[in-house]
């Protein structure tokens, strides 16, 4: 396939030089008011400096998935009811169950998905949202590289949602053997869809704004050449080019 | 295009920075974070249409054919993508059935109607505004649309039934196995510049 372009960065944030891209069709847009920046004049989209309120509704999110949590894993998430007893499962005990009948591959997968994904997401975007918070300017690839990795993620959670659909749709052969759902179901798809609002919700761009020491609303309109507002790495990221080219 | 260089904002960090007309197939990165900054897709709009109507008959495939049946003691029991939501929904678990027809059924249609009558829209220009409003409709249906979510979920499902019962994989399977893939590939064909050349501007400005 075709090789890279070439980027060649004018070495500033666009917020710092009065510019906002549209997030919707990506226009770089020169808003007339830096209180009300409008809307883009291609596609018509609101425009923002930056998601609005992204770290309050971020935490909201967040805290609420991390409440949840607790009942996702306790509750039990399906119930079988035979012609001669009744056994509930949690997402756990499921996992132990597709472990000892001999599928360790789709245990591990299923544990991965239900238990240490939702759990990860919950810490490392707890972890991006404090070091964005206490203005950290350090490592902001990595953050960066993290942050896309829990919104690329998150999805597979939704897994054992879907196993436990697709078991209760099937097996309803009642009075022989019938399964139900159980009311973990609802909290674990719910810490689910929260985390994803939450990911959504946090715009990866504050992790950068944080090097400049000010809001990028607040930002002064820079004079041109703008060196004072280059966003430096710290010493963890030595691969920043100078130029900020790279081909 | 006449601009040799076009000005962009990392979507990413922010970061202004100027990329050049893009070969086709060529891609640019920001220096910074490393996003995508611009993608020029090798294929015309045409290729993703036809993608679009392939996925579009494959979702229509995997809603009305069976998913998977199973068989014991004599007795047979089938299910569809909705019919499995539904059956949640009879058994008293209406949130979370709203969720999984959403994320399996509402999102994956909407997003490829969407796509389709957008690559419709755009081949007259210029396109319609409303052309402009799906675009941001697909992209917003896009993350809740869990095909590949959904196979694995099955597939661990039939895993479990499968000690208990005879299960049969069914036509709906297939074409969901199907459209893990065409979804993916749709979206990476799609373009979405090239779209927005087309469409009139929101401010009545033209080009």
């Amino acid at each position: 396939m075709g090789g890279r372009g070439i980027a060649v960065s004018v070495e500033r944030a666009a917020a710092s030089a009065g510019l906002v891209a549209c997030h919707l069709c990506g226009l770089v847009a020169r808003p007339v008011s830096r209180a009300a920046p409008g809307h883009c004049p291609r596609c018509g989209e609101h425009l923002a400096w930056r998601h609005e309120h992204s770290l309050q509704r971020t935490w909201a999110f967040l805290i609420a998935a991390a409440i949840l949590y607790v009942p996702a894993n306790a509750l039990p998430v399906l119930t079988t009811n035979t012609l001669t007893s009744s056994e509930s499962d949690t997402i756990m005990s499921g996992v132990v169950y597709l472990y000892t009948s001999g599928s360790w591959p789709l245990a591990l997968i299923v544990l991965v998905a239900s238990v240490m994904i939702p759990l990860g997401k919950i810490i490392a975007l707890g972890y991006v949202l404090v070091s964005v918070q206490m203005r950290s300017a350090t490592s902001n690839r990595q953050r960066t590289r993290l942050y896309r990795t829990v919104e690329f993620i998150g999805r597979w959670s939704m897994l054992d949602v879907f196993v436990d659909t697709f078991i209760v749709a099937l097996v309803q052969l009642s009075p022989l053997m019938s399964v139900a759902p159980g009311p973990g179901v609802v909290y674990f798809m719910a810490v689910v869809v929260l985390t994803m609002f939450a990911a959504m919700s946090f715009d990866p761009r504050l992790i950068w704004d944080a090097a400049r020491k000010t809001t990028p609303t607040l930002a002064p309109l820079a004079a041109p050449g703008g060196g004072a507002l280059v966003p430096r790495g710290g010493p963890s990221e030595p691969g920043e080019d100078r130029d900020g080219i790279r081909a | 295009m006449t601009r040799s260089y076009s000005t962009v904002a990392c979507r990413g960090c922010d970061l202004l920075q100027r990329i050049p007309v893009l070969q086709p197939g060529g891609k640019a990165r920001c220096g910074r974070c490393n996003q995508t900054l611009a993608a020029h897709p090798a294929h015309t709009l045409d290729r993703s249409l036809a993608l679009a109507i392939a996925a579009a008959i494959l979702i229509v495939i995997a809603n009305v054919m069976p998913l998977m049946s199973l068989s014991v003691a004599g007795r047979t029991a089938t299910t569809t993508l909705a019919g499995g939501a539904y059956e949640m929904w009879l058994q008293g678990s209406e949130v979370t059935a709203a969720i999984v027809a959403f994320c399996a059924v509402i999102a994956p249609a909407g997003y490829v109607l969407s796509m389709l009558m957008v690559l419709l829209a755009v081949r007259r220009t210029p396109a319609p505004q409303w052309a402009g409003t799906l675009v941001r409709w697909a992209e917003s249906l896009r993350p809740w649309s869990m095909n590949e979510v959904l196979l694995l979920g099955v597939l661990v499902a039939l895993t479990k039934i499968a000690e208990l019962a005879t299960v049969i994989p069914g036509i709906g399977m297939y074409a969901v196995g199907t459209l893990v893939f065409l979804l993916p590939w749709l979206a990476s064909t799609f373009d979405p510049g090239a779209v927005w050349d087309r469409i009139a501007w929101a401010a009545g400005e033209s080009r």
